[in-house]
């Protein structure tokens, strides 16, 4: 990923308005109005929808991945990655996505969501755990036996959660007769979705892991112990490099899936690497940066911790480092051990 | 992106994969001929006549000019033949010291009898070379050295020890790292390099067996040994800057991460099309690492086309790349099934055999592990 427009511009917005103290309000349970409108007004929760040249492409995937990089820097307390997916889902089934913010279904890939006639319309019926801000939004987009239909908010029962990062994750029970449901456009299936929303969190982490990189250092430079800098210590150095070389490799394989979903590349290889590795590096790097800023990252008062419990909540989402390890096993199980390094220079033949 | 490091996303230009399908098609020729056996990693490997095959291909010294005998290919064009050979395992010991690293620094530093003399016999494979840095009592602190040199009528004479010298009793020459002058106004100061003729008087090398029992790297005595003063390279006092401004290419090569690639084959391999939770974890978890290490290591490549010196980058892919290849062998004894055969006839636990014995040597050679921690604190302001 460089440098881009997009990038330089969701970094300004995030940089002057997800302030250390909206954050915490957020977490205690107010919505930051404020900065989803700048987001809205930006178009930044329309990236993925409006730059589709078809329905369901994935044009628009890397300045979704500027953006998030960008939201995860900042621990950004807001649905923007659920907001993106729902409503360029919608939008690739033809149905008009509302204002506001939006999350989707399923989140997981054992959901027995179910979609089946009902008349003139469909019912759709199951359930979902931890979904990433049910309760803040306006609807819910949702994708089940290859149709997509756009639920309102209060057609679902809903207990609410939270993440570790206090963001809403709520149980959801569906069971609704849904007005507007269209076939899901060719090529977009519960399965893309689901490595779609495993990318999200491998960009968001990718983000975040940087921030922690920098305010790491920061810390290490300005923190005087014994008479010097406590970046003087050799231990804390190689502590430091450690960190650094995780969060460089997490920047270069995220960026790779990112590159793989716009169809240069191996969208289910690359994706399961990525959440697999940058998933690691989120424990190691949050462990150590925390190791390095000693009592004070421990305390609510200082922001490391939005930061690391955000890496600790996105590792857990859209699935764990084993279960894409996992995947990926299998991905190069199956194709055997003498493809393995054709697929690794991506010359299968 | 980062405020500390960079590492930009870089596709293969076609022609690479070209390359990329003729070199495979060789090493697929090679092995119906039954002419080797992949074996060890780029250290372990050596075979005299694998080496001038490769040069008759203009696989060796590939981007140097023409006028040297080269083919004045890209830097990526020559990776690309590297991880190939590498992955298959191919005998490289012989070329690899003079194709990767004195080649290039003649090129750069040397003068032009040197180059005249030596490149087209790099080339053509015929001519191999060793690096003779570390010292007994030299190892990490390199600056702190006493092989000496001395200048006396027509050249210099060197007295000294150098020692883990890599293939020196099979090399034809070494760059000799020695002390021609005062360390002032620092340590850095008075350090030259000299290419040395092994065949030169005065000079035994002593093989040192290492504890997997073989014998790779040697003991180098130098006693009055003379060297002719067309053999300095560069100016004397030269030597720190020059050992210095090689690192990027001696540190981020897919020779840093693929050391024990082909256990991780044998592995799959192992594990069948069908693999139970666990193996599949394993190979998904240390595939996911190599996935990431070699785009690391090809975004190096691409900044070294450039002519930019990514030494901080280079640290990196090193230091992750290496301890991945330790961490294949731990992870492969645990999960891998086992005892099907003993470890002469079974491919894997010959392999595995090899990676756990070997694997001490990968975070020391090149450069330790703590000093490229250092570097990369370095680069993070933080010393």
């Amino acid at each position: 990923m460089s440098d881009t427009l997009v990038q330089e511009s969701a970094r300004r917005l995030f940089s002057d308005l997800a302030t250390p103290a909206l954050i915490n309000a957020a977490e205690a349970g107010t919505f930051p109005a404020e900065l989803w409108d700048a987001v809205e007004k930006a178009g930044f929760a329309d990236a993925l929808a409006a730059a589709a040249d078809r329905p369901g492409d994935l044009a628009g995937i890397a300045d979704v991945a500027a953006i998030l990089h960008e939201a995860g820097r900042f621990a950004v307390p807001l649905p923007l990655a659920e907001t993106m997916l729902a409503r360029w889902l919608l939008a690739g089934a033809g149905i008009g996505p509302p204002q506001g913010p939006l999350t989707f279904l399923p989140i997981a890939r054992a959901s027995d969501l179910k979609a089946r006639r009902e008349g003139s319309g469909w019912r759709l019926a199951g359930r979902a755990t931890a979904v990433p801000w049910a309760r803040q939004a306006r609807g819910i987009a949702v994708l089940a036996d290859g149709q997509v239909a756009l639920l309102p908010a209060k057609a679902v029962d809903l207990r609410p959660g939270k993440s570790l990062a206090g963001e809403p994750r709520d149980d959801l029970s569906v069971d609704a007769v849904a007005d507007a449901v269209k076939p899901a456009p060719a090529g977009v299936d519960a399965e893309l979705l689901y490595r779609l929303g495993a990318l999200t969190r491998a960009v968001l982490m990718a983000g975040a892991l940087e921030e922690v990189l920098r305010i790491t250092v920061q810390y290490a430079n300005d923190r005087v112990q014994f008479g010097r800098p406590i970046a003087k210590f050799q231990a804390i150095q190689q502590q430091l490099a450690v960190l650094a070389e995780n969060v460089a490799a997490s920047g270069v394989i995220a960026a790779a899936a990112v590159e793989a979903a716009s169809g240069s590349g191996d969208f289910p290889f690359t994706v399961a690497g990525a959440k697999s590795r940058v998933g690691e590096a989120a424990g190691r790097v949050a462990e150590m940066a925390h190791q390095v800023h000693g009592a004070i990252g421990f305390t609510h008062e200082h922001r490391l911790h939005h930061l690391t419990r955000r890496l600790w909540s996105w590792r857990d989402e859209f699935g764990v480092e084993s279960d894409w390890s996992m995947e990926l096993g299998r991905i190069v199980a199956a194709r055997g051990a003498d493809s393995l390094w054709p697929l690794l220079t991506g010359s299968v033949v | 992106m980062s405020d500390f490091f960079r590492f930009d996303p870089l596709t293969l230009p076609p022609e690479c994969e070209r390359l990329r399908a003729e070199v495979r098609g060789f090493i697929a020729d090679e092995k119906a001929a039954g002419r080797w056996r992949a074996e060890g990693d780029f250290a372990s490997g050596h075979s005299p006549e694998f080496s001038r095959r490769l040069g008759q291909r203009g696989w060796i010294g590939m981007t140097w000019p023409k006028q040297y005998g080269g083919q004045e290919r890209s830097f990526l064009e020559r990776y690309v033949v590297t991880e190939e050979l590498l992955a298959a395992g191919a005998p490289v010991g012989g070329h690899w010291v003079a194709d990767r690293q004195s080649g290039p620094l003649l090129l750069r530093f040397g003068n032009e009898t040197m180059r005249r003399e030596i490149l087209p016999r790099i080339v053509a494979g015929e001519c191999f070379f060793c690096i003779g840095m570390s010292e007994p009592d030299s190892g990490s602190d390199l600056a702190s050295i006493r092989t000496k040199a001395v200048p006396v009528e027509g050249g210099w004479q060197i007295n000294g020890r150098k020692i883990w010298t890599s293939n020196a009793h099979k090399a034809h020459f070494m760059i000799a790292l020695c002390r021609t002058g005062p360390a002032e106004p620092d340590r850095h100061h008075g350090l030259s390099q000299l290419v040395v003729d092994l065949k030169s008087p005065g000079i035994s090398i002593r093989p040192i067996k290492n504890l997997a029992g073989a014998a790779h790297f040697n003991e180098v005595v130098f006693d009055d040994v003379f060297i002719a003063a067309n053999r300095m390279i560069g100016e004397p006092g030269d030597g720190w800057k020059q050992v210095t401004s090689e690192l990027g290419y001696e540190r981020s090569g897919p020779e840093r991460f693929l050391s024990t690639f082909r256990l991780l084959v044998e592995f799959v391999r192992r594990a069948g099309p069908d693999p139970d939770p666990r193996e599949a974890e394993a190979i998904g978890r240390l595939v996911a690492q190599l996935a990431t290490l070699r785009r690391m290591s090809l975004s190096v490549a691409g900044m070294l086309q450039r002519g930019e010196l990514p030494n901080l980058e280079a640290a990196v892919v090193k230091d992750l790349g290496t301890n991945l290849e330790k961490e294949i062998p731990e992870i492969v004894r645990l999960v891998a099934t086992r005892g099907r055969a003993s470890n002469q006839e079974d491919l894997m636990e010959e392999a595995l055999a090899h990676g756990v014995l070997n694997a001490p040597s990968f975070t020391i050679r090149g450069g330790t592990r703590e000093i490229l921690r250092g570097i990369v604190a370095r680069g993070l302001g933080l010393r």
